[in-house]
C-alpha cells in the first residue's frame, strides 16, 4: 500500500483536513494534560480563576498524599496482578479454542461457533446480583479470583484469534508437523502459537487495558482497601475529602500513567491490532 | 480478513493410523478440551446468572435474611415506580446522546483519515486510541472536574464570552451532556479505527474511477464510502446500543454527595446505577432482579430494532 502511493480521489490533503484532524487530537490528549496541571496544584490554586495552564510544583506532596490516604501501592500491585493474569490467560485460552474452530474437525464445530458469537450480544452486566450471589457461595467475595476468573472468557478474543489462524497458517505446515509425528497439543503449541503470537499479544494488551480500568464489578466485589483495584482506589479518594479536587485527580493521574507509558511502546501494535480485527467489508 | 462465521475449508489432519491407536482418545476430545474453558465460564458467570436474574425477580429476596415468593409483585411495583421510570427516561437520553455524535465524528474523522497521503497518520491514529485506554473512573474525574460550575475550565471559557455559567452536575440535561462527552470522548477514537479499516479495504480504483466521471468527495463519501462502510456501521450501532444502556460508572463518579442516585434528585441515575442502588446499597435483591429484566428487555428490543433498521435502509441508489 505505501509502496505504490495510490491517492484516494486524484486530490491532495487539504489544509482544513489536518485542521479537523488536529482537533481531534487535542481533544483526546488535553483532558489528560488537565488531569496532570490539577495533579500537581494545590486545592488554592485549584480552584484559582483564570485557571492556570502550566503544572504547579506540588506533585510530590499530592501523590504521597494519595498514597498514604488510601493503600495506593497495593491496589496497583492487585490491578497489576488481575490485569497480567487476565491479559495472559486470555490471550492463550482464546488462541486455544480460536485454533479449534479454525483447523480442527468436529462433530458441532459450527454450531458451538455460532454460539459463541451470539454470546458476544448478551448483556450480562445486568445479571450482576445472581453473579455476585455465585461468587458469594464459592466464597470468593473480596478477593481477586472473583475479579481473574470470569474475566478470562473472551467471545470476542476467540472469534478473533480464528480468523487470524484461518488466514495466517496454511495447512501444509499443520500437515507437516503431524507427518513428524507431533500431537495437536504440540502441533498447537510448538506451531500454531508462535504464528500468531503478534494477534494474541494485541488481544492480551486489550484484555489488560479492559482489565486495568473495568470499575462496576470490582466495585462490588471487593470490600477491604487492601483489596482494592487501582480504580476503586480512585473512587475511595473522591470519597475521602470533600473539597480537595487535586488528590483524586493525582490518583487518577497515578492510575492511568502505566497504561501511557505502556502505550507509548505498544501503541503502534494495538491501533494495528484494532483495524486487523475489524470488519472489512 | 472476512468477518464470515462459515466453516473453514481447511482442518487439522487426523492423526496417523499409528499414533491413532496410541492415543485415539486424547486426540479425539482435544478439540472439545480446548473450547471447554470458554464455556464453562460463560456458562457459571454469564448464562446461569442471566436464567437466575429472571427467577430471583420472583422473590422478595435478602441476602442475609429469607427470600418469599411473591411471583409477579416486584414487576408491578415496577411498573408504578416513578424512580424506575426516571431511571429508564435518563438512560436513553444519555444513550442518544452519546451514541449518534460518536458515530457520527467516526464518519467524519475515517474519511479524513483514508487518505495516502496524510503526513502523521499514525499520530493522529495513535492519539485517538488515548482515550480508550484512559478510565471510565479517572474520565470521570478529569470530566467533572473541567465542567464544574464554579471552578471548572469550560465555565470560565463561557464567562470570557460572556455567557452565564452552567450547572452540569445538579441539572438534568446538563448532567446528561456530560456524561454523553464523557462517553463520546472514551469512543469516537475506536469507532473511528472500526470504519477507516473497512475504508482501506474499498479498492481505491472504484475512488478514482469515480473521480474521473467527475464525482466530488462528498458524492464519493456518499456513495462508495457510506455504502461499503455498512457492515461496521451497523456492528457499531448494536455494540454501542448494548452499551450505552449499561451507563454506570460515568453516572456514579459525578455527584459525591449523592453518589448512588446521581445527584439528590437523581437527575442522572442510569438503570444500572438503579438497579446497583437497589440490589447493593439498599439490598433488595428481588427488586434488583426485576429491573435487571426489565433493561434486558430494553436492550434486546432496542439492538434488535436498530439492527433491523440499519439492515432495511438501503442508501440512495447513485
Amino acid at each position: 500500500m505505501k509502496t505504490t502511493r495510490r491517492r484516494r480521489s486524484g486530490e491532495r490533503v487539504r489544509w482544513w483536513t489536518y485542521a479537523l484532524l488536529a482537533l481531534a487530537a487535542f481533544a483526546c490528549l488535553f483532558p489528560l494534560y488537565w488531569m496532570f496541571i490539577v495533579a500537581t496544584t494545590d486545592t488554592a490554586t485549584a480552584t484559582n480563576l483564570p485557571p492556570e495552564i502550566v503544572p504547579g510544583g506540588n506533585f510530590f506532596h499530592l501523590a504521597g498524599l494519595v498514597f498514604s490516604t488510601v493503600p495506593f501501592v497495593r491496589s496497583i500491585v492487585n490491578s497489576l496482578v488481575v490485569a497480567g493474569t487476565i491479559g495472559v490467560g486470555q490471550a492463550v485460552l482464546c488462541a486455544l479454542a480460536g485454533f479449534a474452530f479454525a483447523k480442527m474437525r468436529f462433530r458441532g464445530r459450527n454450531a458451538l461457533f455460532l454460539f459463541v458469537v451470539l454470546t458476544m450480544t448478551v448483556p450480562t452486566q445486568l445479571a450482576i446480583v445472581p453473579q455476585y450471589m455465585i461468587i458469594s457461595s464459592l466464597g470468593w467475595v473480596d478477593t481477586l479470583q472473583a475479579l481473574i476468573v470470569p474475566g478470562l472468557a473472551n467471545a470476542f478474543g476467540i472469534f478473533w484469534m480464528r480468523q487470524h489462524i484461518s488466514s495466517a497458517i496454511s495447512d501444509e505446515i499443520l500437515q507437516a508437523a503431524r507427518i513428524d509425528g507431533a500431537s495437536t497439543w504440540q502441533i498447537f503449541w510448538r506451531v500454531a502459537f508462535p504464528l500468531v503470537r503478534p494477534a494474541a499479544f494485541v488481544l492480551g494488551l486489550l484484555g489488560f487495558v479492559t482489565a486495568w480500568n473495568d470499575f462496576l464489578w470490582p466495585f462490588v466485589v471487593l470490600k477491604s482497601p487492601e483489596m482494592y483495584t487501582v480504580q476503586i482506589a480512585i473512587k475511595a479518594l473522591q470519597n475521602s475529602f470533600n473539597i480537595d479536587l487535586g488528590l483524586a485527580m493525582s490518583g487518577s493521574f497515578l492510575a492511568t500513567l502505566p497504561l501511557l507509558v505502556l502505550f507509548v511502546f505498544v501503541g503502534r501494535r494495538m491501533v494495528a491490532g484494532i483495524m486487523n480485527g475489524a470488519f472489512k467489508g | 480478513m472476512t468477518t464470515s462465521i462459515s466453516p473453514t475449508k481447511a482442518s487439522l489432519p487426523p492423526a496417523p493410523p499409528v499414533q491413532a491407536a496410541r492415543r485415539g482418545f486424547t486426540e479425539t476430545v482435544a478439540p472439545y478440551a480446548y473450547i471447554t474453558p470458554f464455556f464453562v465460564l460463560f456458562a457459571v458467570f454469564g448464562l446461569i446468572p442471566l436464567l437466575f436474574t429472571f427467577y430471583v425477580a420472583l422473590f422478595d429476596w435478602n441476602p442475609i435474611g429469607e427470600h418469599v415468593f411473591v411471583g409477579l409483585d416486584n414487576f408491578s411495583r415496577l411498573v408504578g415506580d416513578v424512580r424506575f421510570w426516571n431511571a429508564a427516561r435518563n438512560t436513553v437520553s444519555i444513550w442518544l446522546l452519546s451514541t449518534v455524535p460518536q458515530l457520527l465524528i467516526a464518519l467524519v474523522l475515517a474519511h479524513l483519515l483514508n487518505h495516502v497521503r496524510l503526513r502523521l497518520a499514525l499520530f493522529f491514529r495513535m492519539t485517538m486510541l488515548v482515550p480508550y485506554i484512559t478510565s471510565v473512573a479517572a474520565t470521570a474525574i478529569v470530566f467533572v472536574q473541567m465542567f464544574d460550575r464554579d471552578y471548572g475550565l469550560l465555565n470560565w471559557l463561557l464567562g470570557l464570552v460572556g455567557f452565564e455559567h452552567i450547572d452540569f452536575t445538579q441539572s438534568v440535561i446538563g448532567s446528561h451532556v456530560l456524561i454523553a462527552v464523557m462517553v463520546t470522548w472514551r469512543w469516537f477514537g475506536y469507532t473511528t479505527l472500526l470504519y477507516l479499516a473497512s475504508l482501506q479495504a474499498v479498492p481505491r480504483a472504484i475512488y478514482e474511477a469515480a473521480a474521473v466521471d467527475g464525482a466530488g468527495g462528498v458524492r464519493q463519501f456518499l456513495h462508495i464510502s457510506l455504502p461499503s462502510l455498512r457492515p461496521v456501521i451497523v456492528f457499531t450501532i448494536v455494540t454501542s446500543t448494548i452499551g450505552g444502556l449499561q451507563i454506570f460508572t460515568e453516572a456514579l463518579l459525578m455527584n459525591r454527595g449523592a453518589a448512588n442516585t446521581c445527584g439528590p434528585v437523581r437527575q442522572c441515575q442510569t438503570l444500572t446505577l438503579f438497579l446497583f442502588e437497589q440490589g447493593f446499597i439498599q439490598f433488595k435483591f428481588g427488586y434488583a432482579a426485576a429491573v435487571g429484566v426489565a433493561l434486558f428487555v430494553m436492550v434486546v428490543v432496542l439492538a434488535g430494532l436498530n439492527y433491523f433498521l440499519s439492515t432495511r435502509i438501503r442508501p440512495v441508489k447513485g
